[in-house]
């Protein structure tokens, strides 16, 4: 791959509307990402494995829990903090952004809001520093839009619980020291449990031949008769909306994530058709290209305005799921259109680990079905506009 | 050991440049400033370095106005303990070195680190006014520094090998490439920096003592000829009739 020369676009001045600080942190998580992380990732991507050196660099830039508050370790910055980092994450890979973001918002988030104040103590400060990394368990291989028909159950034993079940196309799960796992109770209330790597009958398999996110590690959660102790249950809050609040969290990091995606395929779709000549002039002065490359930077404007203005919300606490569906069905299509016509701009070098077109387009085949699909997104929509339940 | 780096602002490298006030002034619109590099990179860097060997205090200095602030917050979270700002806009190199020598005259600093220049000016003579001003020895353009007791050893590139120097604290040395490696700031810093002192001070009377009649740009290059390597009668007659140089 080539060195990394990725530059910011702006095209309707939005730096303006954000802090000195949330600059900083976006800029010293560009820094990062092209000192330690552009120079690897190829390769790593490639090889499909997890590049797990970048864990401690993740941590120092505050990617694990921004808005976590200080007092369990994290940062305590603002919702536009968080989506910043996962922009520029995500600008690199989308598998990087990934582990950042299941740490953050499936993992940290559920603790920190329903947690007790031991779990909390216990495992937010790990996870803030990168010593633990956690993964998150709500898919099953036969519920992935329906989680709520999930078959995965625990049983009250007494002085423990008994869980049983598995989950399937879990990011993080094969060397996730923790997993926050989504199961019904004996009256089929959904539950969240901190299952510890280490509790018998808990197993991690990886799962291989995934052609997107090769550069952050999938697999599956099994639990045969899984004793897991009772202080372990997130007491916090039950049922199918308690999981649904995090994935809210995770699709408003991925809203801001695949806005990096976009520019960074627009950015070197840009440059190399100023620098690509054919018929005695760059190819950017070819209308067809042209037109291309101004629908992208118009795509993305818009998408960062709609997402700039989400986390306003999401400050105020006054975003709704709804809302975030929006914006993360918008723009991951946006991003995945953007990587289409920027590998066509760049031709037959658009097929090459050269660039970094491809790896993009084929990640975000993933980042449009996870967290809720394409067509999900759009029926929360229409579920939102016309109160009529489209969904079975 | 008490520890002064200036820090100034300079544009992104990728800024187009433009001037404003009949080619006087510096159009500064739409341009991102940056931490100038050789203040960050290697004087404060080396700063940092020499505070957590030797124990001491790291102070920022900036003349500049408000504009300047969010580069001295960077330096706040890249580890410096606390800035000073000097509340004016700088006028040229004698006027900015006055109002760092003024200001440190009192403060009793063993060391005062700077950028060989900036990367926008390039007038690289801050450093060796303040010096002067402050009757201190000065090391330009160095690459290495360590401190041994009340002892400063320095390397310098010189043509074709290394200068060794050797100066007494209090010292001030300009910093290049090679003195330190880049920080990024982390997390941790950038919280620091919010509650680090950022200390505005009113300036001396110093003046500039120069004036900026006009910038102009650079010619544009010109077209490139290609001439066969088996043709030279065609590119002798270039050079001698159209380039003029033979």
């Amino acid at each position: 791959m080539r060195t990394d020369q990725y530059q910011g676009h702006d095209y309707y001045e939005m730096d303006e509307l954000l802090t000195d600080e949330h600059k900083l942190i976006r800029d010293a998580a560009r820094a990062w990402i092209k000192k330690d992380v552009s120079p690897i990732i190829e390769d790593y991507y490639e090889r499909s494995e997890f590049p797990s050196q970048v864990i401690p660099g993740l941590a120092e830039i505050g990617a694990f829990g921004p808005y976590i508050p200080t007092e369990y370790g994290g940062a305590g910055m603002d919702q536009i903090a968080y989506g910043l980092i996962m922009q520029e994450l995500e600008r690199c890979d989308s598998g990087l952004r990934s582990t950042a973001s299941v740490q953050s918002s499936l993992v940290m988030y559920p603790i920190w809001k329903y947690g007790t104040e031991e779990q909390k103590q216990k495992f937010l400060p790990k996870l803030a520093s990168g010593e633990y990394i956690g993964c998150f368990g709500l898919t099953e291989p036969d519920h992935g839009s329906n989680p709520g028909g999930m078959i995965t159950n625990f049983k009250d034993q007494g002085d423990h619980y008994l869980l049983n079940g598995a989950k399937l196309w879990i990011s993080n799960s094969p060397f996730a020291q923790v997993a926050v796992v989504w199961a019904k109770n004996e009256d089929g209330r959904i539950n969240g449990l901190l299952v510890e790597r280490g509790m018998e009958g808990f197993t991690t398999p990886e799962m291989k031949g995934k052609w997107s996110l090769r550069a952050s590690a999938t697999g599956e959660l099994v639990f045969d008769n899984v004793k897991v102790p009772k202080e372990n249950l997130l007491p916090g809050r039950s049922g199918l909306g308690a999981p649904l609040s995090c994935l809210d969290s995770a699709r408003y990091g991925i809203a801001w994530g695949a806005i990096g995606a976009a520019l960074d395929c627009y950015d070197s779709a840009l440059r190399y058709s100023k620098e690509r000549n054919q018929f005695g002039k760059p190819i950017a002065g070819f209308q067809l290209q042209q037109k291309k490359l101004a629908e992208m930077i118009t795509e993305i404007t818009k998408a960062q305005l709609l997402t700039l203005r989400l986390g306003q919300l999401r400050n105020e606490g006054r975003a709704t799921s709804a809302q975030i569906s929006m914006a993360k069905r918008n723009n991951v299509e946006m991003a995945l259109k953007v990587a289409r016509e920027a590998r066509q701009i760049h031709g037959g070098m658009g097929v090459t680990n050269e660039y970094p077109i491809m790896r993009h387009m084929m990640n975000l085949e993933s980042v449009v079905t996870y967290e809720g699909t394409h067509d999900i997104h759009l029926l929360i929509t229409g579920l939102d506009i016309t109160g009529e339940n489209a969904f079975v | 050991m008490k520890i002064l780096v200036g820090i100034s602002k300079a544009p992104d490298t990728t800024t187009k440049i433009s001037f404003t006030d009949n080619n006087t002034k510096f159009n500064e619109d739409k341009v991102q400033f940056i931490v100038n590099p050789y203040d960050e990179w290697y004087a404060l860097v080396r700063g940092l370095e020499l505070k957590e060997k030797n124990g001491g205090t790291v102070t920022t200095i900036t003349v500049g106005g408000t504009d300047h602030d969010p580069i001295i917050r960077k330096a706040l979270a890249i580890g410096a303990d606390d800035a000073v700002r000097i509340n004016t806009e700088a006028a040229d190199g004698y006027m900015v070195a006055r109002q760092i020598a003024d200001y440190a005259k009192d403060n009793g600093y063993d060391l005062i680190l700077l950028g060989k220049e900036t990367i926008d000016y390039n007038g690289s003579m801050v450093g060796g006014m303040t010096a002067e001003l402050l009757d201190m020895p000065y090391v330009s353009v160095a690459s290495k520094l360590e401190i041994e007791g009340r002892t400063a050893i320095l390397e310098r590139d010189v043509q074709g090998g290394i200068e060794v120097v050797e100066a007494d604290l209090p010292l001030v040395v300009s910093c290049a490439k090679g003195m330190a490696e880049q920080r990024i700031p982390n997390m941790r810093g950038i919280m620091a920096a919010r509650t680090k002192p950022l200390n505005v001070i009113e300036p001396s009377d110093a003046k500039g003592l120069t004036r900026v009649v006009e910038y102009n740009l650079p010619v544009e290059k010109g077209e490139v000829k290609i001439v066969d390597a088996e043709n030279m009668d065609e590119l002798v007659s270039l050079l001698h009739n159209e380039a003029k140089v033979i």
